[in-house]
């Protein structure tokens, strides 16, 4: 029974997107984009700068409205609701229950004056959470998953290492236990062996905790460990949609032919 | 009174303006209402909401108290209270039981407000979102929504650091269950007055241009944890004067050897009490 119900909640895509646009003026940074993302998922955009990648994700994820299109997303129990179309608050909630947002800078996600553990309860909280002790105990466990010493958990995030910021980041957006998580370039700005470890640890909480995740990267190596499926951006729109081998193997679209043969080979 | 002014110094479409304001507040308890803050004869910070308030709400038979950090004798109480009997001509106290006004900084006095009483608050920064959220725009938007969760991050982080909620005055309260409202400086100890209050208290910022209200009767509840309870403040000692047990008490430094001793910071409420010993020992006496 609980099998059949499963694979019925699989049945519906996580997240559609059907014809999303965004202009800044009379110039689109992304147009007549359309995909679908079905649950535990990860789907990397990739791109050169100025693709319109951010900005796709910023409409997605309830940051800027989209001024064409259609954003849809399935709830737990199984509704379908239009993102742009429920009110405000209700899409608050929305963004803090079931969604994450991972920044690409830890400064725009995490709150420097106050210690890793009132950031990692700050969604408890807004969730109605009010006991201390116990919304501390989820905090340390949190940031135990995420590799941070529990002894550091009433320090300040500035007093955090780049890729320490980066995982109690991390670790605040997972501790409502979302199924979308979107993230924008998770491990720029971080050197190539921190970037590795993060890389590890987001695979295994993804595999582990059945995560759907829209990734967007520059980076190849990036997308290709961790993404199911690759969309190429370039000019604000979707030239390729695949599967990340088969895009990275055999890439169709000149321009991911070219993306594809211009990764530096060590 | 003074020639040359109007009654209680502001003009009356001032007032008029100023009374919308108040209407306003009082149908939304706790809701921040915007309105044009006057330049008034003393400095931002020492009461010019306040004032504005008093002055706009104030008929020639009210009687007037008005304290500062509960005491009746201190610099601002005083030129506040000679203001208006100045520009009013209006009767004053320091009998909080006698007043129908009470404009007030730092302190709700001790004695049980009634039904029919106004107290009037100096608010320095209405906003309890401020130094949370920096962005107007945004706390806005977090009042519109009851977005309020980074309040208990505040409270949480005082846990994390000191053990106990360290925040003794000023303590954040949602009023009628929506609004979450700064008391303005006064000590958590008085949060608990607010509570179901009789009396109907107004909050005005001048410099900030915003005033709130609590109406009289309504719920008004201090944030906490479960398992940190919201508690008030308490001494080991009663006051040196009055013996009072029940009060807030200032620390007064009587010496310069360390000597201190601790005094209620309710003026009146210590005077009153005084008073009845004496009456007491009087009539005792053989």
């Amino acid at each position: 029974m609980n099998a059949i119900s499963k694979l019925a909640a699989h049945d519906a895509p996580l997240l559609t997107v059907r014809g999303l646009a965004k202009y800044f003026g009379n110039r689109a940074a992304c147009r007549n984009v359309s995909f679908d993302l079905w649950p535990g998922e990860v789907l990397a955009i990739v791109g050169e700068s100025g693709a319109g990648k951010t900005t796709l994700l910023r409409s997605l994820c309830g940051d800027k409205a989209p001024d064409e299109g259609k954003v849809l997303f399935t709830r737990r129990d199984g509704s379908i609701c239009d993102v742009y179309g429920i009110p405000e608050p209700e899409r608050r909630i929305l963004t803090r229950t079931d969604w994450g947002i991972i920044h690409q800078n830890p400064r725009d996600g995490l709150r420097y004056g106050v210690s890793a553990g009132a950031n990692v309860g700050e969604r408890l909280m807004a969730v109605g959470a009010r006991n201390y002790a116990e919304i501390r105990k989820s905090a340390a466990s949190w940031l135990d998953r995420l590799e941070i010493d529990v002894a550091r958990m009433d320090e300040l995030p500035f007093t955090f290492s780049g890729g320490m910021q980066q995982r109690l980041q991390i670790a605040r957006n997972l501790v409502t236990q979302p199924r979308l998580v979107f993230m924008d370039e998770p491990t720029g700005g971080l050197d190539v062996s921190v970037q590795a470890k993060l890389l590890d640890l987001l695979r295994s909480l993804v595999s582990e905790l059945g995560l759907a995740a829209i990734l967007v990267t520059h980076d190849l190596a990036v997308a290709r460990l961790l993404a199911d499926r690759l969309m190429v951006m370039r000019g604000g729109e979707a030239v390729e949609l695949g599967l990340t081998d088969q895009v990275l193997d055999d890439p169709q679209h000149p321009y991911t032919q070219l993306l594809v043969s211009s990764v530096l080979q060590i | 009174m003074i020639d040359g002014y109007n009654f209680a110094y502001l003009d009356e479409q001032t007032k008029r303006m100023i009374r919308r304001a108040i209407l306003k507040a009082v149908a939304i308890p706790g809701y921040q209402v915007p309105f044009g803050s006057r330049e008034m004869p003393l400095p931002y910070g020492w009461g010019t909401g306040g004032i504005q308030v008093t002055a706009s709400i104030i008929g020639s038979d009210d009687v007037l108290k008005v304290i500062d950090q509960g005491a009746d004798d201190t610099t601002n109480a005083v030129s506040i209270r000679r203001f208006f009997a100045r520009t009013a001509n209006v009767a004053t106290t320091t009998r909080t039981a006698e007043a129908t006004i009470i404009q007030t900084r730092h302190r709700i006095p001790e004695t049980q407000l009634n039904a029919g009483q106004i107290i009037v608050f100096q608010v320095p920064i209405p906003e309890p979102l401020r130094w949370l959220e920096p962005r107007e725009s945004e706390t806005r938007q977090m009042h519109a929504y009851a977005d309020y969760a980074v309040m208990h991050v505040k409270l949480y982080e005082d846990i994390a650091r000191y053990g106990h909620i360290a925040t003794s005055y000023d303590y954040p309260v949602i009023v009628n269950g929506r609004y979450l409202m700064r008391p303005s400086p006064i000590p958590k100890f008085d949060n608990p007055k607010m509570d179901m209050n009789p009396a109907l208290m107004l909050f005005g910022a001048g410099r900030e241009k915003r005033i709130y209200a609590v109406p009289p009767y309504t719920s008004v509840k201090s944030l906490d944890f479960e398992d940190h309870p919201f508690a008030i403040e308490k001494w080991d000692t009663s006051c040196a004067l009055c013996g009072a047990t029940d009060s807030f008490l200032d620390e007064v430094i009587i010496d310069d050897h360390g000597g201190k001793m601790f005094v209620c910071s309710d003026s009146d409420h210590c005077a009153t009490r005084c008073d009845q010993d004496e009456h007491n020992t009087q009539e005792t006496a053989p």
